[in-house]
This record gives C-alpha cells, structure tokens and sequence, in this order.
C-alpha cells in the first residue's frame, strides 16, 4: 500500500487554476520532495492532502483512506506542519507540545523515542514562550508537534523557509533518521539544493508536475549539453551570450552562468568569442547538470 | 479533550497582555462613571423671572421656585419683550412671568395664574424646565392653602391639560437606578460579545487553526472550549457589577440573584454564540471587530436602554422583537425594581433561550475544518 497516492487532482481558486491535474504516488517510508517557485500550487496540494480543502477534480489517498469520504481517519494518521509554524505563542514549548499531544489522545511520554533527537535540542528552553523562539527552534518545535502523534504520514510545507543554513542542514538530517523509522514524508520547498536529499522529487510549476524521478534520475536524464561560464563584468556576459547562435539558454546562476549549446559547439571556441569581445578574463567549463537545470529546462517548455 | 482545550484557552487568556485588566477594569470603570454622565434629568435650566406684581406672595414664589437644583436664576426683567430677548440670544431657557394682582387675585378669588413660555430649540430642556416648573407653581398653591387654611390654587396660563405622572417603582426618579442594570446588561454584551467574536479569527490570523483542523478535534468539542471561558467571565464581570452598583449607588436587586444569574446565564449564551458566528465568517480581526461593533451598535441603540422601546416608531419596534438584548434589559429592569420572578418574565426568558439554541447551533454549523 502506498502511503499517498494521487490521481488528477485539480483546484481553482475563481480564475486561478491553481493544480491542473496532478498524479503521484509515495511509498510507505520516503521522502518525497515537491519543488517549485511560490506559487506553482505546493501548498494547495498540501491541503487537499491533509484535508483541508476540497479538490474539484480528482482523487487522492492517504495511508489508503480516501481524503474526501475518510477524512476523519486521515487526520488521526497524518502530522502536518503549515509553512507558517502554527504555535501558539503565548504558550510554553512544553505546554504546545503537551497540547498537541492531547488533541490527539495520547502524551508527549507515548512517542517521546520519536521526538527525542529533535527536542533534547530545544529542552533547555521547555519553560519559555514559543513566541520567543528563533526561527530554527521554532521549526523543531513544529516538527515536534506535528510529530507527538506518531503519524504515518508527514507533510511539511515549506519547512526551511526562512531558516538560517546550518537549521536547514539539521532539518534535512532530522528528515533523514525520521524517515528511517518508516514514516512518509512529503516535504515541500523553493530550495533546489534540497532537492538531492529526497529519496523522489516531483517538480512542479503553474500547477502541473514538470517530472516525477529521483534526483539522480532527473539529472541523468538531462538532454542538454551544459557549461559554465564566469568572468569579471557577468552582467555584460549573460547579455552576450544570449547572442552566440549556437547558445540555446543561458541563466545566471549564482556566481557563475549556465548555458547550454548546440550538440557540435565547443567551450574553446566559446571563451574565445568571448575573450575577443572583450572578456578577456572568461572561462568556460562543462559541468554536471543539478536540479534547477532540470526545472529551468523542464518550465521553459 | 474539552479539559485540556479549556486549560489552553485559560492559559492564554490569562497570558494575554490586555485582556484580563480590560475584564476587571472595564465594569469598574463603566459602572462608576458612565450613570453620573447618562443623566436624563435636566438641572441649571436658566430662569428669568417678569415680575410685575412685586408682593410678598410673588417674591415667594421666585424664591421656592431657583430654590431647586433645576433652576438657576438668571436674572430679571421689567417686561416680557426684554425677557424674550434674552431668550432668543440664548442666555436664558425659560420664562416666568408673574402678572399684576397676583397677590390680590389669589387672596380674593382663591385662583391665580402665571405665564410660563420656554424655549424648545433643545427639546428635552425646554419641556422638562416647564413641566418642573408646572409643578412648582402647583406646589406654591399647596403650600399656601396649608398656611391659610384656604383652598388656593396657583397654576399655569396655559394649562389647558394636566399629566399627573404616577411613578411607582422608582419614586424618587433616580435616573442612575434606572440606568446602572441596563449598563450591566451592556458591559455583558461588549464583554460576551466582543471577545468570543475575535478569538476564532485570532487563531486564524496566527495560523494555529490549520494545525487544529487537522486534528481528530470536534468542532463541538473546540467550539465550546473557546465559549466556556467567556461564560466564567461574564459571571465574575456581573457579580462585579452587582457589588458596585450596591457599594457605589445603593441599588440591590428587589427580585432574586437567582433570577438575574439565570437570566445572565441564558443571555451570555446567545449573544457568545453569536460573536463564535461573526468570528466564523471573518478573515481577520478587522473584518470581526467591524462586523460586530456594527451589531452592538443597533443591539444597544434598539433595546430600551437609553430611549424606551415604546417611544419608537412600529417598525423599529418590530426590528427589537429580534434583538436579545431588549429582552434581558426588561429582565434585569423588572427584576431590579418590580421584584419580578421568572415565572412573571417567562416570555422574555423563553425568547432568550431561543436566541441562545439558534446562535449556538449556528455557531456550529458555521464552522468548518474543511473549506
């Protein structure tokens, strides 16, 4: 049994077709990733899942239930975790979590083993409002409570938004053992990078799933050839670049440009057009596509 | 369940920065100032006197009349005309002209009559300044058949009809009597109906709802979590209330605490339910305060509480048939000086518990974990 699986769903908002059909499955146990810009539909996805709202095509199961008829099962057996992180601030963290455990029938002693590795890390300040946590104790706190009732399945929207790097890195090591201890978890996030860590990623844009693959999978089947290309004046470069015929895309990536070229094109002949126009200082080197390469292509179709 | 729901919406009410002073300061202050400033009756109503007979009698009769807290002796005239004149520049509200032979005619045919005109640019003045004055003027001529043993009577010109009002639960007309049960009424209603109406979209605003909705929580079980508290409330703000209108004004119920505690009860009920119902439709709190002053707003101006529901027109008395508010005022009214007992008020307490089933079923039914 898979512990989602999603068939055409589809939702609008008035004029905003905000999921135009989306189909998946997650095995018990994985972590799936769902990667797209604000707004290609993460979040609607994640409450039609956790039964929220109500899709106005298609059908969706969860831990085999169906989201629409066995709602009230559902809730029992999933964590959810908003992207906003819905503590109550006026509470302690102990009090939060002793609340979410009882809202759910059960005490925070029950699934301590499950929460252990997370909260000894934000114990020390069991007594103080979650409304005066940082950002990062504030996820870990969420996490917690939506962990407190050993659900089967996790959703976590956008999780990392607006933690500091090294939290991130701790979350997505926390994900890791979690999974371990066979629950689901859907996770949804801007962040390319995190892409990598998902044992699947769907990538969606506009409401469609550009591709459903594991990371390596998505990457392997890249068809395009990709360089990088870096300089002193990048601006300028990207500007010419685009006017090299041979060059199909190019986007600025970070500190350096991602191009891709016709099949015959050589990156020598590419720095030399640049080293005569004026850039003597380029350098062009092929690398190994990522993620984002694949979504820039995949959402440029 | 409700257990721990109810000790988390406790722990948060007590937390909270505001609310628990505005609870306690709020009926205080209420109470202690605002029957001093609701006062309907008119006092330093400014008094020019035309005497044109200058007798012991009318002399007297001046005196008796600015010996009143209502009036105030502005000053006097040789004529009508110049009275008149201070009248239209505003400086004075009313007139008493005290004609020629008004010793005489009074001594000899048993009967005398003055002249009382007042200006009505503001009505309730001008109308309750004459008619104190009527009843000055009565008085005089009871008080000097007294002395001589005579039946003389002393009254208006113009009297063409006599109102004797009958007051007879609150005979000394203390207007504060009259208001401090129906300002308690109000303070209940801003307190019951304010708070519950922002809670739900406060827990919307925050996001914590969603994490709730996703919960195994009923929507009876988590309604009624976030209404008890306002009910406890609304006890300690009336009990409150009752101990300061009684330190404070003297007033104590003349019917049983438990009539106005089960009336409260039923009361508080309905109108929480229905801020649950507001704060269910709104987005945000702006939305639910809005929405909800427009609701007090008519509730207070449509329930007897400053101006008698009998003194508006049909229609608007038809739109109070709907407001719970006229039904608890006339409860606690009734209760305060007439002694009624709820087998008297049954109506009234009958109409109040319908409110209350309709709001709260309502307040269920509106509310949804799913969208």
């Amino acid at each position: 049994m898979n512990a989602i699986g999603v068939n055409g769903i589809e939702k609008s908002y008035g004029e905003v077709h905000a999921l135009k059909g989306v189909s998946f499955d997650v095995p018990q146990g994985e972590l799936f990733g769902i990667i797209g810009p604000d707004g290609a539909g993460k979040t609607t996805l994640f409450r039609i899942l956790t039964t929220l709202i109500l899709a106005d095509g298609g059908t969706a199961q969860v831990v085999g239930l169906d989201v629409v008829n066995d709602y009230k099962e559902i809730r029992k057996k999933v964590g959810y975790m908003p992207g906003r992180f819905s503590l109550y601030q006026d509470l302690t963290v102990e009090e939060n979590l002793n609340f979410f455990a009882t809202v759910f029938n059960t005490t925070v002693q029950e699934n301590y083993d499950l929460i252990k590795d997370i909260y000894v890390q934000i114990e020390p300040f069991k007594k103080r409002r979650a409304g005066a946590l940082s950002g990062g104790m504030k996820q870990k706190l969420a996490l917690c409570c939506a962990l407190i009732h050993k659900p089967e399945v996790l959703f976590l929207d956008e999780p990392t938004t607006g933690v500091d790097p090294v939290s991130r890195k701790e979350f997505w090591d926390m994900l890791g053992r979690l999974k371990k201890q066979g629950i689901a978890i859907i996770v949804s996030t801007p962040y390319m990078d995190e892409a990598s860590l998902c044992d699947s990623i769907a990538l969606i844009n506009e409401g469609l799933f550009l591709t459903i693959d594991t990371p390596a999978g998505i990457i392997d089947s890249y068809p395009e050839t990709i360089w990088a290309v870096e300089g002193s004046r990048m601006p300028q470069i990207l500007t010419r670049l685009r006017e090299v015929p041979q060059v199909k895309t190019a986007f600025a990536f970070g500190d350096v440009h991602h191009v891709t070229v016709e099949p015959d094109f050589s990156p020598d002949v590419l720095s030399e057009i640049l080293h005569k126009e004026g850039f003597p200082d380029a350098r062009v080197e092929a690398i190994k596509p990522n993620t984002e390469d694949a979504y820039m292509l995949l959402a440029g179709k | 369940m409700l257990k721990y729901l109810l000790e988390k919406e406790i722990k948060q009410f007590i937390r909270n920065s505001l609310l628990p002073r505005l609870v306690l300061f709020m009926p205080v202050m209420m109470l202690l100032i605002t029957p001093w400033a609701a006062d309907l009756i008119t006092k330093n109503v400014k008094l020019v006197v035309v005497d044109h007979d200058h007798s012991t009698f009318s002399h007297r009769f001046v005196n008796k009349a600015t010996a009143s807290d209502y009036f105030l002796m502005y000053g006097s005239s040789g004529s009508y005309d110049q009275a008149m004149e201070l009248i239209e520049k505003g400086d004075a509200d009313i007139i008493l002209e005290i004609p020629h032979n008004f010793e005489r005619d009074l001594m000899r045919s048993g009967i005398a009559r003055v002249l009382i005109s007042a200006n009505t640019v503001n009505g309730t003045k001008g109308s309750l300044g004459s008619s104190y004055l009527s009843q000055i003027t009565a008085g005089f001529g009871e008080e000097l058949s007294k002395e001589t043993g005579r039946p003389l009577v002393v009254e208006p010109r113009s009297a063409t009809l006599k109102v004797v009002p009958n007051i007879r639960y609150n005979p000394t007309m203390d207007y504060k009597k009259f208001m401090v049960p129906a300002f308690m009424v109000m303070l209940l209603t801003l307190i019951c109906g304010f708070l519950p109406a922002l809670n739900i979209v406060m827990e919307k605003e925050t996001g914590t709802i969603e994490q709730i909705n996703v919960t195994p929580v009923g929507k009876i079980t988590f309604i009624l979590a976030k209404l008890i508290p306002y009910w406890i409330m609304g006890v300690i703000v009336l009990t409150l209330s009752l101990v300061i209108a009684w330190l404070v004004y003297g007033i104590v119920p003349a019917g049983s605490l438990l009539a106005i505690y089960t009336g409260f009860v039923v009361y508080v009920i309905a109108l929480s339910g229905f801020g649950i119902v507001v704060s269910n439709y709104s987005a945000t709190m702006q939305q639910a305060m809005f929405v909800m002053f427009f609701f007090m707003m008519i509730f207070i101006l449509m329930s007897g509480l400053f101006t008698p529901v009998s003194s508006m027109p049909d229609w608007a008395q038809k739109i109070t048939l709907v407001n719970p508010l006229r039904y608890f005022i006339k409860i606690m009214r009734s209760i305060f000086f007439k002694a009624s007992t709820v087998a008297d008020l049954w109506l009234d307490y009958t109409v109040l518990v319908g409110f209350a089933m309709l709001s709260n079923l309502w307040a269920v039914l509106s509310y949804r974990k799913t969208s």
